[in-house]
């Protein structure tokens, strides 16, 4: 997310005037859900303060978190450098076939993580299908190796969505000025490029590390151990939630040192000028450019995308070819899209007033709520399944096992997203519009439905197509909190992989693919259809 | 501007959609409501035919077993449920042991050699799998392999068994050696194993799926697994190889199943699992023991009589679930 953390001078802030009482209302409902597992957690903690010393010893400890931040930088560093270099070739230059590459490299979001580490481990190693294939053996993709790939490959393109947004809005003067006065277009990117895209590479930064701070699926598969890990063992291994809750608090304070160091290092001031809204100058690739961003952006595809189709393919097809009966579930489909459609929904509605704080009301109170969102969406699914279980059992009953605790809490975790593209799209907005319809005699809630919402909405639907995108593969808190008799691909896609019932597993992983053509096909026109 | 309004109609009225829908969710009464730590491929077909032959409508929630078993736990006496079918002894004693069961009547427990049930009568045993050894039959000679568990601390497995130390089945034998060999041996066969870097996966099909694929030569894992694996592989490499010792590595571990609340439903399920029709499709379909005289097990096991089983009451198993991971936990394997 994108809050600013200064006071003066933002643009976008209302000086001289605090959040009203109905957002901050508005807010807090909506913090409610999220804030909920991180109460849980800390309840858990205080109520069992004795017993704390004995989960695991603290050579253990830090070598978890080393090895978790480890996984996280190198996940981050490596999603930054591949979203950021596919959004510069697909958005800044003239490469053809723009619009069918940019759904392609949406695509990896879709996959999730346990199914690409599967397909990943099944194609290397010495019996791999590479080397079926090929007759080149590959070493076994497992391990840090194996972790590191399968998680760069599903959160790049959190970081290319978003930095392809930006480099869509920002204003192309500046960089035209500095290329006026002689400046090389490396320095050109470097000083006038890249802090424009400061804000969406920070958000991005956010979404890839901590989601790969919460994973658990590809981690566990690629046998690379994790504070997340250790986290899940405590949960499936005893009854006593305390051991588990005590790595989780240690996960949120590494969580909140990330969040921390990216509020931190976003700096003072802010380049972005919101006068001016026309494109960007096409740069006209050379031939050896051209060969060059197809050779990448193939690389980037056929590993992320191409190479675990392939693979569920090849499941499928032998275990046809052994008498298994593959089918279409269709319920499951049904589930899916039911499932992430309402999530989409509703994390979508949290975050508008969510953004507004943030972007109208920078401060202290706009930070907190921020790394309030940031620690949620980095909890493993399974911490906030068991919280929200509990609580909806205490406080909610009729509710429980109702769709609508699923959703709420799928909205809770990945606010995260719906939040990040909502504020982007916020800050584009001049507050005076806003000024100007309350001075004209509407309230805060007609301005907001006339004036706000009608000129974010596109943005907020790009925030629905990550939340939706996200949710066909969620496992864990599927499990736990879905309604008895539903359904979803993600988790036949569990159930039949863990059974070894490969061919229907990898038949309902594609069938989750597919899927999700439709919202990263939305993602990627949405600007397009912004300029017709 | 007419988008925003329309779109304001379309939020609220999903959102109107959700309560609606979360307002309806609990089920009625005439289902019977089944949580299932056994997957809906494996089960699934045994649940249709039971509802074809009796006119009763099931609800199945499947999921973890250690998972549904802790959301028993939660939900207590007005659970959902009316029967919870686990695949492990240990889910299914947490269970028990909160007092959650409704006793099973003599003559169902009869059906079952009492060592597959719980000595209480609380839960019974459904169908039965073994503790084996499965290779890669092109670098494991299966004749190097130890008597039991214990020989693979010794140097010469180095990096080689692989474990599966987070999952439920692994967990449930380590509580079995606890109550056989003491927690000192125990702990320290798990450190041997820490020691010889046993390779470790989050459960058995990835263990067999790494063997198969030659990433490691070895794992220590639950029967079928082997089995299921080659109705898809038929040329799979993979082989199992059965401890001929009365330990803890080779313990047969029954899938169980018990009643919540009484309802006549539920025990008419648990008949049915145990009718020679279900009985015969877990052998063939699923490769596991049957557990009822009338049914043969798959030819290619070893006979259930034939394998040497130590002699102890699976019911204490349940209780030392945490011991089990506070152990695994110390020998640095979490």
């Amino acid at each position: 997310m994108l809050a600013p953390t200064s006071r003066e001078g933002r643009p976008g802030a209302r000086p001289g005037r605090g959040p009203s009482r109905l957002l901050l209302l508005a807010a807090f409902l909506v913090l409610v859900p999220v804030a909920l597992p991180i109460v849980s957690l800390v309840g858990t903690v205080l109520a069992n303060l004795g017993e704390l010393d004995s989960v695991l010893s603290w050579e253990r400890l830090l070598e978890l978190s080393a090895r978790s931040v480890l996984l996280v930088a190198t996940v981050t560093a490596t999603a930054l450098v591949i979203g950021t270099s596919l959004a510069w070739v697909l958005v800044r230059t003239d490469l053809p076939g723009r619009r069918l590459w940019s759904v392609a490299v949406a695509l990896p979001l879709a996959i999730p993580s346990y199914v690409l580490a599967l397909t990943l481990l099944a194609f290397s190693g010495p019996r791999g299908l590479f080397q079926d294939f090929a007759g080149i053996e590959l070493p076994v993709f497992d391990g840090f190796f194996g972790a590191w790939l399968a998680l760069s490959l599903s959160t790049f393109p959190y970081v290319f969505l978003l930095t392809a947004e930006s480099f869509r809005s920002i204003d192309p003067s500046l960089e035209e000025a500095a290329r006026g006065l002689g400046a090389s277009p490396t320095r050109v990117f470097l000083t006038i490029t890249l802090p424009q895209l400061r804000p969406a590479l920070g958000a991005g930064a956010l979404l890839s590390g901590l989601y790969a701070l919460s994973d658990f699926g590809a981690v566990s598969l690629m046998r690379y151990d994790t504070f997340t890990r250790a986290i899940y063992a405590q949960y499936a291994g005893r009854l006593d939630r305390t051991p588990a809750a005590t790595l989780s608090i240690l996960l949120i304070v590494l969580a909140l040192a990330f969040i921390w160091g990216e509020q931190r290092s976003r700096g003072r001031g802010e380049l972005w000028s919101r006068t001016v809204r026309r494109p960007a100058p096409t740069h006209i690739l050379t031939m050896l450019g051209r060969a060059g961003s197809r050779i990448w952006l193939s690389l980037v595809v056929v590993t992320g995308v191409v190479l675990p189709a392939c693979v569920l393919v090849a499941w499928v097809a032998r275990g046809v070819a052994a008498g298994s009966i593959v089918e279409f579930d269709w319920g499951a489909l049904g589930g899916t899209l039911l499932v992430s459609a309402l999530a989409a929904t509703v994390a979508t509605v949290f975050a508008i007033p969510v953004a507004i704080l943030t972007v109208r009301h920078p401060g202290r109170i706009a930070t907190w709520v921020d790394r309030l969102v940031g620690v949620t969406y980095s909890l493993p699914h399974i911490t906030v399944a068991l919280a929200v279980l509990v609580f909806t059992l205490a406080w909610l009953r009729p509710l429980y096992q109702g769709i609508g605790v699923l959703v709420v809490a799928y909205a809770a975790v990945f606010l995260s997203q719906a939040a990040g593209a909502a504020t982007s799209a916020l800050r584009t907005v001049n507050p005076n519009l806003e000024e100007a319809s309350r001075g004209l005699g509407h309230s805060s809630a007609a301005t907001l439905v006339r004036v706000t919402l009608p000129l974010i909405w596109r943005g907020l639907l790009a925030g629905a197509a990550l939340v939706f995108l996200t949710t066909v593969k969620e496992l864990p808190i599927t499990l736990l909190l879905r309604p008895t008799g539903l359904d979803t691909l993600a988790v036949r896609v569990w159930s039949a992989a863990g059974e070894l019932f490969y061919a229907n597993a990898a038949m309902s992983a594609l069938l989750l693919v597919l899927v999700s053509v439709i919202p990263a096909y939305l993602l990627v026109i949405k600007p397009r259809a912004v300029r017709a | 501007m007419e988008v925003p309004a329309d779109m304001m109609r379309l939020v609220a009225s999903l959102l109107a959609l959700i309560l609606v829908l979360g307002a309806c969710a609990s089920a009625d009464d005439d289902t019977l409501t089944i949580y299932s730590g056994r997957g809906e491929e494996l089960v699934g077909p045994v649940i249709e035919r039971f509802e074809e032959e009796t006119g009763i409508t099931v609800e199945v929630r499947y999921g973890d077993s250690a998972e549904l078993a802790a959301t028993l736990l939660a939900e207590g006496e007005d659970s959902p449920a009316d029967v919870f079918f686990a695949q492990d002894p240990a889910s299914l004693g947490s269970v028990a042991a909160a007092g959650l069961f409704e006793r099973l009547d003599d003559d169902i427990l009869s059906l079952v050699d009492p060592r597959f049930s719980d000595a209480g009568g609380e839960w019974i045993g459904i169908s039965g799998r073994v503790r084996v050894v499965a290779y890669d039959t092109s670098l494991v000679d299966p004749s190097t392999f130890p008597a039991d568990e214990d020989g693979f601390t010794d140097g010469a497995w180095a990096n080689r068994v692989a474990i599966a130390p987070t999952n439920g089945s692994f967990l449930t034998f380590v509580a079995a050696k606890i109550v056989l060999d003491g927690e000192e041996a125990t702990l320290a066969w798990l450190e041997g194993m820490a020691a010889n870097n046993a390779p470790t996966y989050p459960k058995n099909s990835a263990i067999i799926a790494a063997i198969d694929e030659g990433q490691v030569e070895a794992g220590l894992v639950n029967h079928y697994y082997r089995m299921r694996f080659a109705a898809e592989s038929p040329d799979t490499v993979v082989a199992n190889h059965f401890f001929d010792s009365e330990s803890a590595g080779g313990l047969v571990m029954p899938a169980g199943v018990g009643v919540i609340g009484s309802s006549d439903a539920a025990v008419q399920f648990v008949e049915y699992l145990l009718s020679e029709e279900s009985q015969r499709y877990f052998a063939e379909t699923t490769f596991e023991y049957p557990l009822i005289g009338a049914v043969e097990a798959d030819p290619g096991l070893t006979p259930l009589s034939e394998l040497p089983q130590p002699d102890f009451d699976l019911s204490d198993l349940a209780g030392l679930l945490d011991r089990a991971t506070e152990l695994v936990a110390e020998a640095g394997l979490l």
